[in-house]
């Protein structure tokens, strides 16, 4: 019935009708578009930082701390395109959710950038300092899983996809228990020998800046929620980084 | 529950995977005081029925705005409210329009007092051919027989709650035809509530005017609605963000989405709530 009067109705918000205006569209279509290039520049700076820090490779590193301006350069534009979409085209709706969602993000991943470009700057200090072997294999996994996170809450914010963007915000939990437990083992490590405190305090930073990342990306999930449904997502995330109250026992 | 509660009452739809507290019905505007109820109101030209049962609250002493396509049926809406089709022959209205209660529907109504307790201000601005003063001083000297002194009184009060005071105070005998169309909107604003209504009626009362002039008029809403029960007709969905407290969007005869107005323009219900306000419609 609703089909035969002209009407789309298709669930959600997926599959949205064109304006009357084009040129709304298209400045939506920009918007969009500037955010998909941040979030794969994102992706590869993160991983690249990650590398860079396993493998020891400073010329990488200096490369992610330059890349880090294009993000930069990346949310100015988005900021402004938003600015003027809203002077211009007044949006209510989905629409304004769109913008003030391309806001929020780009806020976000301009965080994850300055994220990855401060593990790259820990890689340059580390030039030349004593590495003991085996110590960076928990970074890798807290690294990969956070990896995964934000590459499935792009996914989600590209196919308005709230299902998967809520399968995000629910695993945030593994990447602080990871967290948890990689704090305990480089603490343990710094207690075994003292030359290794150096490197575990940067690692250690290192870690906790991956898993700040991960905080990001549940942001990220959080607004593709509140685009999706026009209400945030309100539930309390079980928190599991408790390193703020872990004490080690130094055995006297 | 009553079929109205059940017609106010809006399902938002289940979310997969979060949140059961959405899984909840929101009464819209719950505890507040109903001035007109309207219940299952139809409305028909001749044989076409343009108003296909309609229930709807207008809360008092707050805004609410009636938005849709051409033709949706939110002007019929309106006019319905003071009986204005009651001019015409072959318009008639079934159902209920309760204003404290009483049926206004009721062929023993009284028309004039009807209208004196529901005033109107239409799209295009209606001074009548006379002074400023008497384009005020006519509504009231039509319900009422007052002394000069206090039909000046009256004139005045009048005009300042239109913001129209300080404009017109050194000419009240110069035609309402030489105001300029904000001037003259406002000035019907001030006739209408010379009478002392309870509910005013607003048709488009924006659409001639210049964004200045409407400011004014929306400035002059957003005061009157301490005293007034207002209900409006925009095709401005900007005018109805600001404006009203309630919005309902109506189409095709038929009123889609009630809810409040921050609702409604932040995360709509209905499909085709979302559709119009966002201007993908048609």
């Amino acid at each position: 019935m609703l089909r035969r009067l002209g009407f789309n109705v298709d669930e959600g918000t997926k599959a949205m009708t064109d304006h009357i205006v084009s040129a709304f569209d298209a400045d939506l279509k920009e918007l969009g578009d500037k955010l998909a290039e941040m979030g794969g520049l994102c992706e590869k700076l993160v991983a690249e930082s990650i590398d860079a820090l396993l493998r020891r490779d400073t010329p990488l590193a200096k490369r992610v701390i330059e890349w880090d301006r294009s993000i930069d350069r990346l949310q100015n534009e988005v900021e402004e395109n938003a600015i003027r979409t809203i002077a211009r085209r007044a949006p209510v709706a989905i629409d304004l959710r769109e913008v003030v969602a391309a806001l929020r993000i780009a806020n976000d991943l301009e965080r994850i950038g300055d994220l990855a470009k401060n593990i790259a700057k820990r890689v340059v200090a580390l030039e030349g300092q004593f590495q003991p072997p085996k110590l960076a294999g928990g970074v890798a996994h807290i690294s990969d899983l956070t990896l995964a996170q934000l590459k499935d809450v792009l996914d989600a914010y590209t196919r308005r996809d709230e299902t998967k963007a809520i399968e995000v915000w629910n695993r945030d939990g593994e990447i602080d228990a990871l967290y948890n437990s990689l704090f305990r083992e480089l603490l343990t490590y710094m207690m075994e020998d003292p030359r290794n405190i150096g490197f575990c305090a940067h690692l250690l930073f290192c870690a906790k800046n991956i898993e700040r990342i991960g905080d990001h990306a549940t942001n990220v999930a959080e607004t593709v929620y509140y685009l999706v449904h026009g209400v945030p997502l309100t539930d309390e995330r079980p928190k599991a980084d408790l390193t703020s109250a872990t004490t080690m026992d130094f055995g006297h | 529950m009553t079929s109205t509660d059940v017609a106010r009452a809006t399902t938002i739809a289940p979310v997969p995977g979060a949140r059961p507290a959405d899984h909840r019905k929101v009464h819209v505007g719950a505890g507040q005081a109903e001035k007109i109820s309207i219940r299952d109101l139809k409305f028909f030209y001749g044989d076409s029925l343009a108003l296909k049962g309609i229930d709807l609250p207008i809360y008092e002493r707050k805004v609410t705005a009636f938005i849709g396509p051409s033709g949706c049926g939110k002007s019929t809406l309106l006019r319905v409210l003071n009986r204005m089709y009651d001019l015409y022959p072959k318009q008639r209205a079934e159902g209920e329009v309760l204003l404290d209660g009483t049926d206004i529907l009721s062929p023993k109504l009284d028309l004039n007092l009807l209208r004196s307790r529901v005033g109107m201000v239409f799209q295009k601005p209606t001074p009548f051919p006379m002074s400023i003063y008497d384009n005020i001083a006519f509504g009231v000297r039509l319900y009422e027989s007052i002394s000069k002194s206090e039909l000046d009184g009256r004139v005045e009060a009048a005009l300042r709650r239109a913001a129209l005071w300080n404009e017109v105070k050194d000419k009240l005998d110069a035609s309402g035809l030489s105001l300029s169309g904000g001037q003259q909107q406002r000035l019907c604003i001030a006739r209408t509530i010379a009478v002392r209504p309870e509910v005013i009626l607003l048709d488009e009362p924006c659409s001639a005017l210049d964004p200045i002039s409407t400011a004014k008029i929306e400035e002059l809403i957003d005061e009157l609605k301490a005293d007034y029960t207002i209900a409006i007709v925009t095709h401005n969905m900007q005018q109805a963000s600001r404006t009203s407290e309630y919005t309902a969007f109506m189409y095709l005869g038929e009123l889609v989405e009630f809810g409040e107005t921050e609702q409604i323009f932040m995360s709509p219900h209905d499909r085709r709530t979302q559709d119009y306000i966002t201007g993908r419609f048609g």
